[in-house]
């Protein structure tokens, strides 16, 4: 099976051959997967070398003259190092985008801190306005992926990742996927961490959905799930900054008491290498690690 | 090619009243009208842009990066009609669509909104990209800066990026009033020109001077105009 980012760069390439519109920006990583693209599209494969800055604040600009930039690199670079212009050159400009990264929160385990961007949906959620997919299988990343580069006049931030479910679900933007049903609470399973909460409940009474689409929030499917158990207990299970989705929770059930537990990347550094494997482990987020939690949670 | 002017109730002499709407003063000093001069030629006599063009997909752009005192800028839009006089004394009022920072949303004729340094020629290099690869060859882009403002690493890593491929449709004004902390050795025009841009140094209160800097050929090569105007001390 092929990685997510792969994909990507093949399904892109596909979709620039299609639609006239679309032009991809990059700043080295992953050039060499767009360098086909970039010989059939010379004018609208745009590399413009180890500028983040730059390639934010063009993206804006292609935005401007109406086209609808894809913009790729790893996950730190594309909107932590770059915030300012994701802010005031897509934002404020009101420029439409599609940002892709690749790296994810531990991808790049053994490139340390530098090259991990587990806070990079937090951050992002402190702009209104973008639509988050966090796909959790190849065929779904490439179907999101399509959905994004047609969507006219949207941000929208594809979060890609090497951590994979063993099968791909179907793509339902702004709805979450009912993928079991219980009484005894709410599992919200985020994109690739799908296989270990399905895991890590599979002898608990529990509701799982599913979300691959994180923004906007399926508020309406939450509180319908929530309204079908016995208690008002509510895991969000994320990929990324433990807590990430809490404010949208609490929103979405705020006529309704209830409890979150909130599952995620740890706000501390974990300084150590090795691989994403190891760093699932390390933040609780294998099926080991989650049952422990939830179980305490649940009681 | 001049497409405005002719029929505008509004020329040159009427600028220092139209600030005087926002400002209250009846004189203004270096740093408000140091934008003021290159602004008035180029909208008067370069830019292929009229209200009436604002949004057309081939029209000239024009990006006011350096949007702190914006007072001459929104004096020249109103000159040419794409502001209404009645708009300039609400200055930085709360109902007023004119800010202290132009907002591209609120202001008509407004490429970009601007207020942080350093955010006009990265999306000036966007704009002449995105041109580029719809095949529209004619527009220009123009983008203002202040000497200070080249500063900001963001603009160092346009225009390297501009000069290395050659991005002929794009054209930088930086309004030089020595504002920058540390200053250039060669001004601003050395820094371009090492990065394979066109230069040109004029007087930037010589409108003649600055016709023709603007309006020079640069086949194959970004477009650099320094504007020396007074130090801003």
């Amino acid at each position: 099976m092929d990685t997510m980012r792969e994909r990507f760069a093949a399904v892109t390439t596909r979709l620039l051959d299609e639609d006239p519109r679309l032009a991809v920006l990059l700043a080295v990583i992953s050039a060499d997967r767009f360098a086909e693209a970039a010989r059939a599209h010379p004018r609208r494969v745009i590399d413009v070398g180890i500028r983040e800055q730059l390639l934010v604040g063009a993206a804006g600009g292609l935005a401007l003259t109406g086209m609808r930039p894809i913009v790729h690199t790893f996950a730190s670079f594309l909107v932590e190092r770059p915030f300012e212009q994701v802010k005031l050159d897509l934002n404020h400009q009101e420029a439409e985008a599609v940002l892709v990264s690749s790296g994810a929160s531990y991808d790049i385990a053994a490139g340390g801190r530098t090259h991990q961007a587990p806070a990079d949906l937090a951050l992002l959620d402190t702009l209104g306005g973008w639509t988050v997919h966090v796909p959790g299988h190849p065929d779904e990343a490439e179907a999101l992926v399509r959905h994004a580069a047609a969507e006219r006049g949207t941000r929208v931030y594809v979060r890609l990742s090497e951590q994979s479910n063993r099968t791909a679900r179907p793509v339902t933007p702004g709805r979450f996927q009912v993928l079991r049903e219980g009484r005894a609470g709410v599992v919200v399973a985020v994109g690739p961490l799908l296989d270990a909460v399905l895991e890590a409940t599979r002898d608990r009474d529990v509701t799982v959905l599913y979300a691959s689409t994180v923004r906007p929030f399926d508020a309406a499917g939450l509180r319908e799930a929530v309204a079908g158990t016995d208690a008002a207990d509510v895991v969000l299970v994320e990929p990324y900054l433990t807590g990430t989705s809490v404010p949208f929770a609490a929103d979405a059930l705020r006529d309704v008491p209830h409890r979150v537990l909130p599952l995620g990347t740890a706000r501390e550094e974990v300084r150590r290498y090795g691989t994403w494997r190891e760093h699932v482990r390390a933040h609780g987020l294998d099926p080991a690690g989650l049952r422990e939690r939830i179980d305490a949670f649940l009681g | 090619m001049t497409l405005t002017g002719t029929d505008s109730a509004y020329d040159y002499t009427d600028l220092p009243r139209l600030m005087s709407l926002m400002t209250g003063d009846e004189k203004h000093g270096p740093a408000a009208t140091s934008t003021l001069d290159a602004l008035w030629v180029l909208y008067d006599r370069v830019l292929r842009v009229t209200p009436a063009t604002a949004e057309a997909p081939d029209r000239d752009r024009f990006l006011l990066s350096k949007g702190h005192g914006p007072m001459a800028y929104y004096a020249v839009l109103t000159a040419k009609g794409f502001v209404p006089e009645e708009w300039l004394a609400g200055f930085g009022s709360f109902d007023s669509p004119l800010g202290h920072h132009p907002d591209r949303t609120l202001v008509p004729g407004a490429e970009i909104g601007s207020g942080s340094l350093g955010h006009g020629l990265p999306l000036a290099v966007g704009t002449a990209l995105g041109l580029r690869a719809q095949g529209l060859t004619g527009p220009a882009v123009w983008v203002l800066v202040g000497d200070a403002e080249m500063d900001e690493g963001s603009n160092g890593e346009a225009l390297a990026f501009a000069g290395a491929v050659g991005l002929e449709n794009l054209h930088v004004v930086v309004v030089d009033n020595d504002s920058a902390t540390f200053g250039r050795r060669g001004g601003p025009a050395a820094r371009f020109a090492v990065e394979g841009w066109s230069t040109a140094t004029v007087d930037g209160r010589d409108h003649e001077a600055l016709y023709q800097a603007f309006t020079a050929p640069h086949p194959g090569r970004p477009h650099c105009v320094v504007a020396r105007v007074e130090s801003k001390d």
